[in-house]
């Protein structure tokens, strides 16, 4: 299968990007990992006139911690999450989900922020990226601005991104001690898409909840934040019954849909299984442990 | 409209026009006539097309050849250029590491730089790193114990030279 005809171009800054995407409009896109928009290309879902390849841009691939900020560029790609030592020893969220990614082959060359992007609502990384409450840079020729991941995703593949922006940035705020995360994903094979997947982050003070984020993904129109999962858990200590809630109201948040993966009903309750499991898993980790 | 790119396959310089929707396996097999990289799914699922870019695996179905410009980029081809069999392709005959042999010169890859990265793998290592690769004949089994050969095989080659020393040495 071949893609529609488009032009190509590789810049090699970040500015002459801009400046392209500027004067491209809506007829450019963005190509980083390619792992999703290739085949799209393919299947001809998408065929823009012009494609706009960053690979060139090296220093666009990066992770790092600086001022109280994790901050991702658009070429850090899925395996270098798999190996990162950062996000293994305090982003457990991204720690178990970087693995979870597709496949080892896909994992070579597809980005996070390009999966953020494509906003595919069985996507993970969006998902992962609600429960941080992390911030999105966004970028073109005539300025940044930050969005927040929540009010990112607008429907299924849809964002908030103009075709002159790049996700220039992803911005979480730093772990701080007694913080703890985990993803778990329910796929029938590796490289299918999930089921279900839900990602849990803590941040506890003196055995309470300070702050709690979870996120759902593929039981919606988009990747979801259980909000109200989260704010019965501020303040709580974590016993059994808060824990049991927080689930229920978890799986309330889900709008599945019923296809070849599963029921409405299955889903959700995996929701509420994977939930009470997050919560379990993270609290350990808040705590030093797992 | 044409675009001039320059991949580095199997070590030698290939300049070439291409459109710049021309995947790379199709500038492989039909510009280069390097048919041992197999088309599979053609929708980045099955990894029969994986070769080396940089020496890191790559679905080459999923990849434009425009991209690769500038890269090195190994296939099947190269494994046993030098007239021998490489040791993963001897460990895959040997331990019938193949039925139908559509999917082996992907797993055959892919495994080549998982055993540059970790030259002694468990079952677990090896079954994860070539878990983007599909088997339609399910023979996993032999899969997994011609990469374990293949491996101690390289290990002991390359533990002749010290060997070898070490007596010289005594």
């Amino acid at each position: 299968m071949l893609p529609a005809p488009f032009e190509y171009h590789a810049p090699h800054t970040t500015e002459e990007t801009l400046e392209l995407l500027d004067q491209l409009g809506d007829e450019g896109k963005v190509l980083a990992g390619g792992q999703s928009l290739i085949p799209l290309l393919k299947l001809r879902f998408a065929s823009p006139a012009h494609l706009v390849d960053i690979n060139k841009i090296t220093d666009l691939d990066f992770l790092e911690e600086r001022d109280g900020t994790l901050r991702i560029g658009p070429l850090f790609r899925h395996k270098s999450a798999e190996r990162s030592s950062l996000l293994a020893s305090r982003y457990h969220v991204m720690a178990d989900a970087a693995p979870q990614i597709a496949d080892p082959i896909i994992r070579n060359r597809g980005t996070i922020a390009g999966s953020v992007v494509h906003a595919d609502p069985s996507g993970d990384w969006g998902t992962v990226l609600l429960a941080l409450d992390a911030d999105l840079v966004l970028r073109s020729k005539s300025g940044s601005r930050t969005v927040k991941a929540r009010d990112f995703f607008s429907g299924p593949f849809s964002t908030t991104i103009e075709p002159t922006e790049i996700l220039s940035e992803i911005r979480i705020p730093a772990a701080k001690p007694q913080s703890g995360g985990a993803y778990l994903k329910l796929e029938r094979k590796v490289g299918d898409f999930a089921t279900v997947a839900v990602a849990v982050h803590l941040q506890m003070d003196d055995g309470k909840v300070r702050s709690a984020g979870i996120g759902l993904t593929a039981v919606g129109p988009q990747n979801l934040k259980a909000e109200r999962a989260e704010a019965a858990l501020k303040g709580a200590r974590l016993d059994d019954a808060t824990i049991k809630e927080a689930a229920a109201l978890a799986a309330e948040a889900a709008e599945p849909k019923e296809d070849h993966r599963g029921s409405v009903e299955y889903k959700r309750n995996v929701v509420r299984v994977f939930t009470e499991r997050g919560l379990k898993r993270a609290y350990e980790r808040a705590r030093g442990g797992g | 409209m044409g675009q001039s790119i320059t991949v580095t396959v199997n070590g030698e310089k290939k300049t070439a026009e291409v459109e710049p929707r021309l995947l790379l396996v199709h500038f492989l097999r039909e510009k280069l006539r390097l048919t041992g990289t197999h088309i599979g799914c053609d929708t980045t699922h099955c990894g029969a097309c994986t070769v080396l870019v940089d020496g890191t695996p790559v679905k080459s179905c999923t990849m434009l050849a425009v991209q690769a410009d500038g890269q090195q980029v190994t296939t099947v081809e190269a494994l046993a250029a030098s007239g021998t069999l490489h040791p993963i392709q001897a460990a895959f005959k040997q331990e019938h590491g193949l039925q139908c042999g559509f999917c082996t010169p992907g797993m055959m890859l892919t495994s080549v730089a998982l055993l540059q990265e970790k030259p002694d793998p468990t079952d677990d290592e090896i079954r994860w790193a070539l878990s983007g690769n599909i088997c339609r004949c399910t023979g996993y089994m032999n899969i997994v114990k011609a990469v374990k050969s293949a491996a101690a095989q390289m290990k002991a080659s390359a533990a002749v030279p010290e060997a070898a020393t070490a007596s010289a040495r005594s």
